[in-house]
């Protein structure tokens, strides 16, 4: 019991997937908020990738990390763009604001 | 208890407790400190699996770029964050039950995760010489020969959101004087000079 093995890290990574869908139920009004809820969801996604890769002795759950990690990073600076230019816009960011589109 | 098993516990228990403080927190800045504890706590876990480049590019990437971008948008923005806060109480029931339930389906199905010793050793490729390189060299030769296209492909992802990012942000005051190079160029004898003659005795 005492050694760590790959269901513990399974289990912290769940409890953080957990944890970024939460908050994205929670906080339905804050965009912001909702986006680090997301990095949240891809940092839980990238432990069971490197556990896996780590406790299966195969390096490339690493490389799909590194790929996550590349991804999520150009996923944060297009919604962060995305919310500067909406709160030019209209000056606000309340999520229930983001009607403009509705057919 | 193993000085491994204690440092994961307290990396473990560090990050989830940061991780809910992201999403409990009231103040969007505290959010995001909380964030960047989360990711470095979470560096702290891949070093004990190993993963010592992932986790110094965690550290760089995420806390150094990714969260302080996400720390300058919250300040940039002028937003009442507690009126945002409205309904945070409404939905917290069904976000609260729909979270356990899925918790705990996960927790039943990973918890109890068991890899055949033969599969693992079946789907282990890269494993030769692991005694004398080290995590990053390891990294680096797969990553640049059998996946050297998908290391290209995310460099173009990272191109075309820098791209993406700069286009959406960037706007031009109208009525701030700019050089305008091409009309530089296309400037002639022609359009640049005027002969006048001008009579002996007489101004223009």
């Amino acid at each position: 019991m005492m050694g760590i093995g790959l269901e513990h890290y399974l289990v912290v990574s769940a409890i953080l997937f957990t944890l970024g869908v939460f908050g994205i139920f929670v906080n339905r009004k804050n965009v912001i908020v909702i986006l680090m809820s997301v990095e949240l969801i891809l940092l839980a996604v990238n432990i069971n990738l490197v556990a896996f890769s780590s406790f299966g002795h195969n390096l490339v759950g690493q490389v799909f990390a590194l790929l996550i990690l590349t991804v999520a990073a150009a996923e944060a600076a297009i919604g962060l763009a995305i919310l500067v230019v909406y709160y030019r816009n209209r000056g606000s960011i309340a999520v229930e604001d983001i009607n403009m589109m509705k057919g | 208890m193993t000085v491994a098993a204690a440092f994961f516990y307290l990396f473990a228990s560090i990050t989830v407790a940061s991780g809910f403080m992201v999403v409990a927190s009231r103040n969007p800045v505290h959010s995001v400190l909380f964030l960047i504890l989360a990711f470095v706590n979470a560096a702290g876990l891949f070093l004990l699996l190993g993963a010592e480049f992932l986790a110094m590019i965690l550290v760089v990437v995420y806390v150094g770029a990714v969260a302080v971008l996400f720390l300058f948008v919250v300040m940039m923005l002028d937003v009442d964050f507690a009126e945002l806060r409205q309904g945070f109480l409404d939905y917290l029931p069904i976000g609260g039950l729909l979270g356990v339930i899925f918790l705990i389906e996960m927790v039943l199905f990973l918890g109890t995760y068991y890899a055949a010793p033969e599969a693992v050793h079946a789907a282990s490729t890269v494993k030769a010489a692991a005694s004398t390189l080290s995590n990053t060299e390891q990294l680096g030769r797969v990553l640049y020969t059998d996946y050297v296209f998908y290391f290209q492909t995310a460099g173009l992802v990272l191109l075309v959101a820098m791209i993406g990012a700069i286009i959406l942000t960037l706007h031009h005051k109208t009525g701030v004087k700019r050089q305008d190079i091409g009309a530089q160029v296309a400037r002639s004898k022609d359009t640049a000079m005027e002969i006048k003659s001008v009579r002996p005795g007489q101004g223009l």
